[in-house]
Formats: structure tokens, sequence, C-alpha cells
């Protein structure tokens, strides 16, 4: 299936959580806050969330700023 | 929010305490700042202060032209009516002072209206007593509506009105109102307001807020000086004026500093204020608020008024009669108060431009 | 009587308020952070580059400091809403500073998005500082939606070219009952005291420290300079001569 992250369309091979996506990717949930779908996500529950064709991840975190 | 809660902030100070405090290097620190606050004001209005007029002087001199340039507006009072059911210590209207009252008609006020308007001048200040009987709000209104023919500025100074009252006045035309408190200190104004509905003194505080809030373009208050010490009541005034200014950023904010004249009745200033007095009120005034108007009334005489040009006034009226119908019959009514200064709009004129300031005619049109 | 600051709640030991971008490194973020004694530190949001592995900037910001995130990117006040509602969803406090810009050539706040944006964020709960081109009568529409402070420009950022606004926002200082906090365009510690003498309550400065040849030392300046300043405010001013002008006397007919 497809989903769209931060803004590019990427190809997902089985179904996952976002926090399995999160792992895949060498992230850990300390240090990004992610956005499924135009809602933020709390820690606990990036277990719980399965992805699901479209869906739409902002993976975010804080950076140096005035 | 009321004024009533600053004036209440303050009612109880020791100012007596407070002005013994006051040294020479308080009055220069404060002479020599850009902006000054309500402290500095009453550091201004302190008998310290009264031993640096000159200075003040040259300051709210530059003060004035910087802000207003030299120019005056001219203006006059009309009265409409001298019918009232109050009674006032101070005032030659008072109810139990017994002569003929008068209220102008609709033809009356129209020759009154063009034997002004024939003088150049296009600001009109409209008087009455306080009586809802003689003159209720539609009479008002209906005078509105003849005057606006002659006048592109109409103001009022006539008894307080609610806020929808002020503002059917305003759709009818007015943009000005005035409106002295007579004293602040709330314990003196019982006193002299004897009986009648201006015995409110809550009510006739918060009516220049009422007027701001239904539209006036400009208000105008003041305080007559003498009814209580002129410190005090000049610092309060000074302090409604910021108010109501820092309140309504859209409204011009004026001040008008009358003395107690003589009148029938003879009631006798508690406190008097001498010139030096007046003058100092004035300076600590403009230092204080560089963007209010000031006024000075025919109440004094033409000699002083010309001296307190450069002081800080914005405003002067000239032809001014205080009698219902006074600029169309000589022998008119009573006066509300005897005037000093009798010049016409064509001496005022003279005597301004002799000293080096342009006298204006008209400044606001409505459209 | 004590020279209290407080923001949200929140007593402030520092007036100074210091930005993270800019830096050559985190580690120098933090020595200048650390020499800055500021207690309140911006940052940003950004999107992951999920093809690389970045170091987190919140691990490199003292313990002890309030973060204060901005909503940089934002062009409008829906997305500065998003951003806001992301950072706090991210348990980093409630505080949020307002940074809608949709000019890219100066880098100027657009006012009426701002507004817009703290009427929203402000009834959320949020504690919001919004960033804006010094108008009074903006300051009092952010005032009236809530916001906990004002915090105008003293010049377009990263300009350094100092308080080029100064009489706009001595005007804001006077007649706005919150605290000021000058931010944007300071270049020089100098110019931070002189916004600190004018009344402002704080200021915020990134570019200055961040790009100094010595960014630890500039911070250690510029903390200086904001308590110098501060104190000269409180302290006030000496009174300064009257003009000595030779005119005639306007008192003279009182004799």
């Amino acid at each position: 299936m497809e989903i769209i992250v931060n803004g590019k369309r990427e190809r997902l091979e089985e179904s996952m959580s976002i926090l399995q996506y999160l792992s895949a990717k060498g992230l850990s949930p300390e240090r990004v806050v992610v956005e499924y779908n135009y809602a933020v996500v709390k820690k606990e529950d990036l277990g719980n969330i399965i992805l699901k064709e479209n869906d739409q991840l902002e993976v975010l975190r804080f950076v140096g700023g005035g | 929010m009321s004024f009533y809660q600053r004036y209440a902030d303050y009612k109880d100070f020791d100012f007596l305490g407070f002005f013994e405090d006051i040294t020479d290097h308080d009055v220069l620190q404060v002479l020599g700042k850009e902006k000054r606050n309500e402290k500095d004001f009453l550091i201004l209005l302190s008998p310290q202060a009264g031993k640096y007029l000159e200075a003040m002087a040259q300051k709210a001199h530059r003060l004035t032209v910087q802000h207003f340039g030299k120019v005056i507006l001219l203006y006059t009072p009309l009265y409409l009516a001298d019918y009232c059911v109050n009674r006032c210590a101070y005032c030659s209207f008072n109810v139990v002072n017994s002569f003929p009252r008068k209220r102008l008609s609709m033809e009356e006020l129209e020759r009154e209206a063009q034997a002004i308007a024939r003088t150049e001048l296009k600001h009109i200040l409209i008087l009455t007593g306080e009586s809802r009987h003689h003159t209720p709000v539609e009479y008002i209104r209906d005078c509105v509506r003849i005057l606006k023919k002659y006048f592109s500025s109409i103001a009022i100074e006539i008894y307080p009105l609610k806020r929808e009252e002020y503002r059917q006045l305003v759709d009818e035309g007015v943009d000005g109102l005035t409106i002295y408190q007579e004293v602040y200190n709330e314990k003196v104004y019982d006193e002299v307001h004897i009986s009648g509905p201006k015995k409110n003194y809550r009510y006739r505080l918060d009516a220049p807020e009422r007027g701001c809030q239904a539209g006036m373009r400009s208000v105008n208050i003041g305080t007559l000086l003498g009814l209580d010490d002129w410190r005090r009541e000049a610092f309060f005034m000074g302090l409604h004026a910021a108010y109501l200014q820092n309140q309504y950023l859209d409204v011009e904010i004026g001040v008008s500093l009358p003395r107690i004249r003589p009148h029938i009745g003879s009631f006798q200033p508690k406190s008097p204020v001498g010139d030096r007095d007046l003058v100092q009120i004035m300076l600590a005034v403009r230092l204080f608020l560089p963007r209010v108007g000031i006024a000075i009334s025919t109440r004094e005489q033409a000699d002083l008024r010309d001296h307190l040009l450069p002081l800080g006034v914005t405003r002067m009226s000239a032809g001014v009669s205080t009698a219902v119908g006074g600029h169309t019959d000589k022998a008119a009514g009573s006066s509300q108060f005897d005037i000093s200064d009798h010049r016409s709009v064509e001496e005022m004129k003279v005597m301004l431009k002799k000293k080096g300031y342009q006298p204006i005619f008209k400044d606001w049109d409505r459209i | 009587m004590k020279d209290t600051f407080t923001i949200g709640g929140i007593a402030l030991k520092s007036r100074l308020f210091v930005g993270t971008g800019k830096f050559s490194s985190h580690q120098i973020m933090t020595e200048a952070i650390e020499a800055s004694n500021a207690q309140v530190v911006t940052v940003a949001l950004r999107r992951i580059d999920l093809d690389s592995a970045e170091e987190n900037v919140l691990n490199f910001i003292p313990k002890n400091c309030i973060l204060l995130p901005n909503t940089s990117g934002a062009r409008t006040a829906e997305e500065a809403v998003r951003i806001a509602r992301i950072a706090r969803a991210a348990g980093c406090g409630n505080w949020i500073k307002i940074e809608v810009i949709s000019d890219h050539k100066y880098l100027l706040p657009d006012n009426y998005e701002t507004i817009k944006a703290t009427e929203i964020l402000a009834k959320e709960g949020f504690v919001v500082l919004p960033y804006m081109n010094p108008d009074l009568m903006v300051a009092k529409r952010l005032q009236e939606a809530g916001a906990a402070a004002v915090m105008p420009l003293g010049a377009p950022i990263g300009t350094n070219r100092g308080l080029k606004t100064k009489e706009m926002i001595r005007i804001l200082i006077d007649e706005i009952n919150l605290p000021i906090i000058v931010d944007a365009g300071i270049g020089k510690p100098s110019e931070a005291a002189e916004a600190m003498e004018m009344g402002a309550a704080a200021v915020l400065v990134n570019t200055a420290i961040a790009t100094a040849g010595d960014p630890v030392a500039m911070a250690r300046a510029f903390d200086l300079a904001v308590q110098a300043g501060r104190m000269a405010h409180i302290s006030g001013p000496g009174a300064t001569r009257l003009y000595a002008e030779a005119s005639s006397p306007l008192t003279g007919f009182l004799e």
C-alpha cells in the first residue's frame, strides 16, 4: 500500500503500526512528533495505530529557531 | 470600568504630605522628561513647582506649537434656555434665583444663529440649564436641525444624558460634548449641589465617557476652579482627561479651566485661584497631556486671555453673551456669569494675528 | 520593591530570551545559552529528514530552560494554529511564539494573520507571545485577543540593524499594558540595553549571538547589557538640561 509521509508518497510492503514504521526508519519516538491525518498522536498510541492506504503522516522534530 | 475607580484610588491620598516632600530637584527632573506620568503631573501642580513657571511655560509653549501649530479655533456659546431644576450654590441659573426664565423658539433661534453666522464663526456650543420639561432632548434635536444650516460643528453643554440620547444627538449632527464635573471632591460636590438631579455625582462623572461611546468626536471636561482646593481639583481633572484619552483613542479630549466669577446669589469660592495659580494649572496640564485641547473662557479679562494664549490655549470663545438670546437682543435675559472679555469676533481676529496666530473658523464639517 | 517579570504565571529571572537557530553546532549553542543565563529559549518545528540521522536539539537545551516553540513556516493563521497544537501535544509546554510570515524577502510578519491566530490559541489556553510589526492598533487587538505579551520587531529578522522601529516600540511600551519583548533586529548588546532602558520588559536575540565570532562571549555580553539596561530604566534617568533659549519671558506678566 501507499502512504504519504512528509509530503512524499511511500510504498509499504506490509501492514504495520506507526511505531513499527518509525523503528524501520531508525527513529525513536522520543525524538519525534507525529501528526497522523492532521491529528497529533500521543506517544502511547503510536503502537496502536495501523497504517492504511493513503494515510498522511507528518514526522516532525524540534530544531533550532529564533 | 469607570473613571470613578481612578478617582477612588486617590480620593484619600495625602496631598499635603506629598507636596511637603517635593524638592527643587524633583521639579527639574520632571521638567526634563519627555513623557510625564500622573505623579509628575502632581509634582508640577505642587507649591514647589510654582517657582518654575517660566521654565514650564517655555516648554509648554513649544509643545503646544509643535502639536497644534500657531492656530486658535474660534467659537461662541449660544444659550438656548435658562430653565433649570437644580439648586447649585455657585450658579446664576439656580432654581431658587428668581428671574424671568426664557427658552428660544425656533424663530428666535434662527435669528440668533444668523447673527452669529454673520460674524464668520462656524463652530458653535449650545447650552441649556437642566430641565427635561422645558428643554428635553427632542427640543435640543430640533435646535440642532436648524443650527446645522449655519454651522459646520455643533457641540452641546447641557445636562447629562443617557448614552442612547447622546447617540440620537450625534446622529442628528452634534459632534462635540462639553460637560464639567464642576468639582471632583465628592463631599464638596454634595454640598454645593443642594438639590435636583445634578446631585447625582456618578451619573455626571460618567457622562463624558457615555459621550465617547456614543460617537462624539470631541469631548471636553473641566472643573470649576475655586470650589475646592485647586491643586487637587486640577489633578483629578487631568487624570480624568488622561483616562478618557487612553480609553477612547479616537476622541479628541479637551479641558477648560473656568474660574468662579461673580453672579447673582453671591457664592464665595472656598479656594480662590489667583492668576499665578491658573497659569500653573494650564502649564502642568499641557506638560502632562501634550495633545489635550485647552480653552479659556471669557470669564477671564481680555488682557489675561491674551497673555495665556502662548501658554497652551488651543480654542477661544469670541463675541460672547451668556444670556439666552444675547446675540440678537442686547437687553436679553440674565447671564449665567459675568463676562470680562467682551471682544467681538473681529477684535479677536485682529488680536490673534498681531500675536502671530492664525484664527481658525472651521475645523470640521459634517458629510 | 522587587523587580519581577511574569509571563503565563511564571516569574522569570532573566529578561534575555535566546533563539537557537543559526548556530554552527549544537555544542556551541549549549554553551552560549548557559553563558547568557537565559531562561526562555525558542525552538522551531520542522519535518524530519527521514533519510539521515539528526540530533535532537532539545537534548542540547539546558533542562531548566522554558521552551518557547515558534510557528515559523506558517504563512497563515491556520498553519500557525496547527503548529502550535503539534508543539503542545509534543509535550513542549503551552507557550507559543506566533510567527506568521509570508514575505520571504524581508521576513516581515503578517499582523492580521497573527491577530487571528492569537485569538484562537489564547482561547485554547496557550500562553501566546505574538511576533509583530509594531503598530499600536494591532497591539491593542492582540491584547484584547488574550496575548500574554507583545513582541514587536526592532528591525527585520537577521538584519542586526538595531531599533529601527524605536518610536513605534516606545508607543507600545507607553500604551499597552502587557510585557513588550523586542524581538528581531537587535545586533549589538548596546541595542539590547537601549530597548531595556526604554522600558521593554525583555528582548529576544538570536542572530547576533549565533553568528558572532565568539558566540559564548557575545551571549555573556548580551546578558550583562540586558541587566544594565533594565537597572537603568528602573532607577530613572537624571534631569536633562533645559533648553537655554533666549526667547522672551512668557510669565513676566504675573510679576
